[in-house]
């Protein structure tokens, strides 16, 4: 029956790992790649050192430390005691597991769900799953990624599968052409502002249409990582040219003819004709401008032309209060034009924004001007990787040169776990994922935008329109 | 993984919506290699002032909402990161069962691997047991499992749904991991068959 009727990409990846289904239609499903860091599974190694079970397949995981490094002189050594121990942790986890991983002063090193792709580890039609929810990056492949806690990290070191029931398929259309200075990142910002933060909840969405087979690979993970972001359990866009041809190359990617045997089964992966969508949405790429969350959640984004919204507008009286609290939060007035807020920092990175594309659009907007006056402004490289080829480039001296911070990679000021924090009220246009209050430090006020629009707004000082510093 | 059978306890109102996993325990307290102790740090920038003082107006700070075992909420709960760390800070302090109108994917299935009940109920319920909540503890909830309702201070029963094979889990207080290690077998044919079919699926090594 399952062969007999139409099925969307992840009906596909999903039935080709189902292991076995209980009589309630949980499902055990099997994992081809796991991918481990130090924050959330020091509890899960010491679960499976409590039972004396092993880890399954050790040639199918990856662990990385990310989360907690320093970004700057890390050879001297992680300073803060608890993100040291957590750290060397990992470290003797993987020692005794034996799980392949990459020391945090190799080049392979960064953040999960860079080097995942990066290093040919994550590839399409796989089932990718990790202890962190934007895992949903690796979506971009074509495989099916999706974030686990740290009892299910536990699951999959015992057992290689998880227990889980099909989400729903639902199916995002973007046609259409972006405008100047429009990116992936506002796509997936323009999606989240129309469908909600819990949008997709219980649903894998899928993205479709013109302007998302034209994205780059980049620009595609920058659009399934914040799936997550809209409550979807994961993102996933179909394999195609664009796909295969990044895979190409990859250290761990298959190569000659088991590529071949390979792209032959990836390209019977996207949808059949009249496969099923529970929910659809569709957007107009041209009517996508650069956009701007102005609240505490991805949700609350405007394009930045726009204005803060006046929660005196609203008439449901707890989404009245939820707007009054993120106005109040953010130091914002009703009506204020977005492009008069003036900026403190300037993050640049995260796994949603942190691969060589997005360092090299903002060296683009960056060269030959100067960081304003006031305004620190940092880039973190999403892996050693890419902060090689962006040295190799010399746009990191376009960057400097103009005032930026060049620093070692990680997650860094994405989450403030390392020493890269806002302090209390800061403003800080940001290229990661999460506005939430506190999420970059304490009392810090998040701007989520593209890199292009966090470099105009470096050089400008304030929330600035990437299209009128062309 | 301790059983969840039935629960007779004060319920604490936190009526907002989205309330995300930095909110439930921010990410600076993510840097223990353990379980336990996060009890403390549970909501901390709600529950505390830049000087870690208690903010005597967050509900967690008052009289009997000091020792809530349930906590009721509106939509969206336990959106934002994986950290399991936000239903270890929950349980930790005691809370054992949370009701919202709905649930972030992850947050939900992490609450069922540690005991915890997440129970969803249409708005208008969950607006119901809030002001039964604010009563603090002369309106006591029970969270009965096997019967699949929430009983009311007024005696009123309000069935909730819930997953068969979670409900079987968490009555009996069993661990997943050891469930799934009966289809050991199924496991190791999948992988011969995946061997011999995606024979080009390199392994990792360093
Ligand atoms: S960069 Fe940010 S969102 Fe991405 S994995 Fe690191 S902390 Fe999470």
């Amino acid at each position: 029956m399952a062969e007999t009727k139409p099925r969307t990409l992840f009906d596909k990846v999903w039935d080709a790992h189902v292991v076995e289904q209980l009589p309630d239609g949980t499902c055990v499903l099997y994992i081809d790649r796991h991918l481990v860091h130090e924050v959330t599974s020091p509890q899960a190694f010491e679960g499976l050192r409590m039972a004396g079970r092993k880890v399954r397949r050790p040639d199918a995981t990856i662990a990385v430390a990310d989360h907690n490094i320093p970004t700057m002189g890390r050879a001297n050594g992680i300073q803060e005691e608890d993100s040291r121990i957590q750290v060397e942790t990992l470290e003797r986890n993987v020692a005794e597991f034996g799980v392949p991983y990459f020391p945090i002063l190799s080049p392979e090193q960064g953040i999960v769900h860079i080097i995942g792709p990066e290093q040919g580890i994550s590839l399409p039609g796989m089932t990718i799953v990790c202890g962190d929810s934007h895992t949903s990056t690796h979506g971009a492949m074509g495989s099916l990624a999706f974030g686990i806690g740290t009892s299910e990290v536990e699951h999959v070191l015992a057992t290689q599968t998880l227990l889980q029931k099909p989400a729903k398929n639902m199916l995002v259309r973007v046609e259409g052409t972006l405008g100047a200075g429009c990116t992936a990142k506002d796509i997936v910002l323009a999606i989240i502002g129309k469908i909600g933060t819990a949008g997709g909840t219980g649903h894998v969405i899928e993205f479709a249409g013109s302007a998302i087979r034209a994205l780059d690979m980049a620009g595609r993970m920058t659009v399934c990582n914040m799936s997550i972001e809209a409550g979807a359990r994961a993102g996933m866009i179909a394999p195609d040219e664009t796909t295969f041809e990044y895979v190409r190359g990859k250290p761990f990617a298959p190569k000659g003819e088991a590529l071949d045997r390979a792209i032959a089964w990836w390209r019977t992966l996207p949808a059949d004709p009249g496969a099923h969508y529970d929910t659809v949405v569709e957007l107009d790429a041209a009517a996508i401008a650069p956009m701007v969350t102005w609240g505490t959640n991805p949700e609350a984004v405007v394009p930045v032309t726009g204005t803060v919204p006046n929660p005196a507008d609203v008439a449901d009286e707890a989404k009245r209060a939820q707007l009054a609290r993120m106005v109040e939060y953010m130091g914002l007035t009703p009506g204020q034009k977005m492009t008069d807020l003036k900026i403190d920092v300037v993050f640049i990175g995260s796994c949603t924004n942190g691969r060589i594309e997005d360092i090299r659009a903002a060296a683009a907007v960056a060269k030959g001007r100067r960081v304003a006056p006031g305004v620190r402004a940092m880039i973190v490289p999403g892996s050693g990787i890419v902060k090689q080829l962006a040295e190799a480039e010399g746009i990191d001296r376009i960057l400097i040169d103009a005032g930026f911070e060049w620093r070692e990679p990680g997650c860094s000021m994405c989450l403030g776990m390392n020493p890269d924090k806002l302090t209390p009220g800061q403003r800080c246009a940001s290229t990661s994922n999460r506005n939430f209050e506190g999420r970059q430090g304490p009392g810090g006020r998040t701007h989520l935008v593209s890199p292009a629009m966090a470099a105009a707004a470096a050089v400008t000082g304030r929330l600035a329109d990437v299209r009128e510093l062309a | 993984m301790d059983a969840f059978t039935k629960l007779t306890g004060v319920a604490a109102p936190l009526p907002m919506a989205n309330v995300d996993t930095d909110k439930i325990i921010p990410a600076r307290f993510l840097k223990t290699i353990k379980r336990t102790g996060l009890g403390v740090h549970l909501f901390d920038t709600l529950r505390y002032d830049a000087d870690g003082k208690e903010r005597p107006e967050f509900v967690l700070n008052q009289g009997p909402y000091r020792k809530a075992e349930i906590l009721i909420a509106h939509e969206n709960f336990g959106c934002g990161s994986s950290r399991e760390h936000a239903p270890w800070a929950l349980l930790d302090f005691g809370i054992r069962c949370v009701i919202a109108p709905d649930f972030a994917d992850i947050f939900h299935n992490n609450t069922f691997k540690n005991g915890i009940l997440p129970i969803r109920l249409p708005r208008e319920i969950c607006d119901q047991l809030m002001e039964d909540a604010k009563q603090g503890d002369n309106a006591r909830l029970t969270v009965d499992l096997a019967e699949q309702v929430v009983v009311r201070p007024n005696g009123e029963k309000i069935r909730f749904e819930i997953d068969s094979f979670r409900k079987h889990l968490l009555l009996n207080g069993l661990d997943d991991i050891g469930q799934t290690l009966q289809h050991a077998p199924s496991i190791d044919s999948y992988e011969s068959k995946q061997k011999a079919e995606k024979s080009w699926m390199p392994g990792i090594s360093v």
